[in-house]
């Protein structure tokens, strides 16, 4: 008998070795580096899609969905600053540097913030003048590089975000690499051109939560005590970060998750270190009722929102707000399937497009290429964002009515419950169609 | 000059009162303490002057002011400032000077571990000694040493210029002794007659970048 006509199981790939494993390895042996990428962690990860909000019943009371009123206010910087920043929805634009997008997409986050009541963020690099004129609320990020740092945008910024880390990187500083260091860039960053720009990972002049008070000191003096403070930390160990940043004097906390994006760092950091967004909600929330500051130190969560199911279920379990920075930039027109043959070109696809540190974005968002960069609109590409925030919004708010609620903010676990064990013991909710709560009953 | 007594008013009131529009152009602080964020965030043409001890952060964020310290200061002296002086008569912690984009700093004795760290244009003269990595991703500017300097100096230095008189314990990641010029010499002889430092210039060594990781080389790792 023929081997062919033996029989003989199918060709079996590895399920550990898989064809994304394998392209890895020959990718790494063939350039000796590692793979440097932008946005979040890819793999597949416990979230909000594994919980379920129970709705109205016989013990809950819904509101009439176009009737009665369902509030998405929230204010942040409530505990020591005297002018807490306002907004209208409960989602805010995550902290994206120029450097990092094009300014014409920066214009566009302002633009589109603007129109929806909220705030966006500024950068690695500073704040540019076109950044704060087209950014009626903008938070003025306080990172390790202190790249662009100036006192006089410290004093002009409504919010001053002290990053600690980020979900995509704990640990970890920033990367812009050479190809966008453009002349602007490497001016602001006080850089020669064309390097690649390494950001710290940690702050020049303080180490823990110690010198960090004394550090938001300094800055409350140098601005009047107006401004809200916030501590960003990457999801790591919320509970205990968590605790810290009040204990150091934050009016705000933000906990980015593991799905929260980057614009460069190595693929293995992205994918390896952190903690889903998910499981970080509720520590984060246990910190701040131990030590009576719920609802009074703002708790915004972020990495991996992408609609207003998210949001609600965010809130639902603690949060005040959530920021979004992918799903922002997807808005815009990032990875639009209308450039797919420039995509093939690149040897990716849309939708998977994540090389933003090579500068050569087709959408023109992720770059300082000028003939990309001018593709995008941003008049256009700003009430694209502004329309995709009123989505969200809206759906935070049908689910919310649905639940009984006047206010997205009186959404409470009690709401929710998981899909999945792994859902129910991070989000502390039971497993569906139980009561169990795994490590808790 | 007005003078303000730290223990008496408050921080809140010391600083707001610095900071106000029709502030005069010269102030004693009293009675500092040690305490915190003094005298931050100057933004005005001033003469300042610490009678005493500063903690951390003392004139950071400094523009135009001219601050001087009759003592020693805590961590984050002049942190990320932009113009104007301040001067120092003791010792300071680390990371004096850290990001700091414009102006003049001198301490006239020791700078401990990190002083010039991620600088970016201040010049920094230093009448003693630096602890270790001191000029750490140093971006711009010139760090002068006229005693000795710790370990790894300059690591992964970019563009500023660090000047040592004294020894070197050892030099960081990319960081390597440079010609010392007639330029150098001289530019560096006007920054201590700027500071009022008595040093012979030519007596100073140069050390700056070997530009070598730049650009990431995988060769190169093992320097990262």
């Amino acid at each position: 008998m023929s081997k062919k006509n033996k029989p003989q199981t199918i060709p079996r790939h590895s399920a550990t070795f898989d064809e994304y494993t394998l392209s890895e390895i020959r990718r790494a042996a063939s350039t000796g580096i590692y793979d440097i990428r932008g946005g979040g962690a890819k793999r597949q990860l416990p979230h909000f899609d594994d919980l379920l909000f129970l709705g109205a019943s016989m013990s809950r009371y819904p509101l009439e969905g176009y009737r009665e009123r369902c509030d998405t206010n929230v204010v942040l910087g409530t505990r020591y600053a005297s002018k807490p920043l306002e907004i209208d929805i409960p989602i805010t634009i995550a902290g994206m540097s120029f450097g990092s997008l094009s300014g014409q997409a920066k214009e566009a986050l302002g633009r589109g913030a603007n129109t929806a009541g909220t705030s966006t963020t500024t950068g690695d690099g500073g704040m540019t003048p076109e950044e704060r004129e087209h950014s009626a609320l903008l938070v003025y990020q306080y990172l390790p590089s202190r790249y662009g740092m100036n006192p006089d945008d410290l004093r002009k910024a409504d919010a001053i975000e002290i990053v600690v880390g980020q979900g995509a990187k704990p640990g970890g500083g920033g990367m812009l690499m050479g190809q966008k260091i453009s002349d602007r860039v490497a001016s602001m960053r006080t850089l020669p051109k064309g390097i690649d720009q390494r950001s710290a990972c940690r702050h020049p002049d303080w180490t823990g939560p110690d010198d960090l008070e004394i550090k938001i000191l300094e800055l409350r003096e140098i601005t009047n005590w107006e401004k809200p403070i916030y501590i960003k930390v990457g999801g790591a160990r919320p509970y205990y970060d968590t605790a810290l940043a009040i204990k150091a004097g934050a009016d705000v906390i933000v906990v980015d998750g593991m799905q929260g994006g980057t614009a460069a760092t190595q693929d293995v950091f992205i994918e390896h270190v952190g903690q889903p967004t998910l499981a970080c909600i509720r520590p984060a929330v246990q910190a701040l009722q131990d030590l009576d500051m719920h609802r009074k130190v703002q708790l915004i969560v972020s990495g991996g929102i992408r609609n207003g199911a998210d949001v609600a279920k965010a809130i639902a379990l603690g949060a005040d707000a959530v920021s979004i920075g992918t799903a922002a930039l997807v808005a815009l027109g990032d990875n639009h399937p209308q450039y797919e043959d420039e995509y093939q070109a690149l040897g990716t696809t849309a939708g998977a497009y994540d090389d933003w540190h090579e500068g050569q974005d087709p959408a023109g968002i992720t770059t300082q290429e000028p003939a990309l960069a001018s593709r995008l609109d941003p008049i256009t590409a700003g009430r694209r964002l502004s329309n995709y925030l009123k989505v969200m919004t809206l759906e935070a708010q049908t689910i919310a009515r649905a639940c009984g609620k006047n206010h997205v903010h009186n959404l409470e676990p009690e709401d929710l419950v998981a899909l999945t064990v792994e859902a129910s013991a991070m989000a502390q909710v039971p497993l569906s169609g139980t009561s169990w709560i795994p490590g808790q009953n | 000059m007005q003078t303000l007594d730290l223990q008496a008013i408050g921080l809140r009131k010391l600083n707001s009162t610095l900071h106000t529009d029709n502030a005069s152009t010269a102030y004693k602080i009293t009675n500092p303490m040690g305490g915190h964020a003094i005298a931050c965030g100057l933004n005005r043409a001033m003469d300042v002057t610490i009678d005493g001890h500063a903690g951390f952060y003392c004139a950071g964020m400094n523009q135009l002011a001219n601050v001087t310290v009759q003592g020693h200061v805590g961590v984050g002296l002049a942190e990320n400032m932009m113009s104007g002086t301040v001067r120092v008569t003791g010792n300071a912690s680390q990371a004096a000077g850290a990001t700091a984009h414009g102006g003049l700093v001198v301490i006239e004795g020791d700078a401990s571990s990190r002083c010039g760290i991620s600088m970016k244009g201040v010049d920094i003269v230093v009448g003693g000694s630096v602890g270790h990595m001191s000029g750490f991703m140093a971006q711009a500017g010139n760090l002068v040493v006229c005693g000795d300097a710790g370990e790894a100096l300059g690591d992964s230095i970019y563009e500023a210029n660090i000047y040592v008189k004294g020894s070197v314990e050892s030099l960081g990641s990319d960081c390597e002794e440079k010609p010392m010029d007639a330029e150098h010499i001289s530019a560096l002889s006007s920054l201590l007659e700027k500071a009022q430092v008595k040093a012979e210039a030519s007596q100073f060594k140069r050390y700056g970048s070997a530009r070598t990781l730049y650009n990431f080389q995988p060769d190169n790792a093992g320097d990262y």
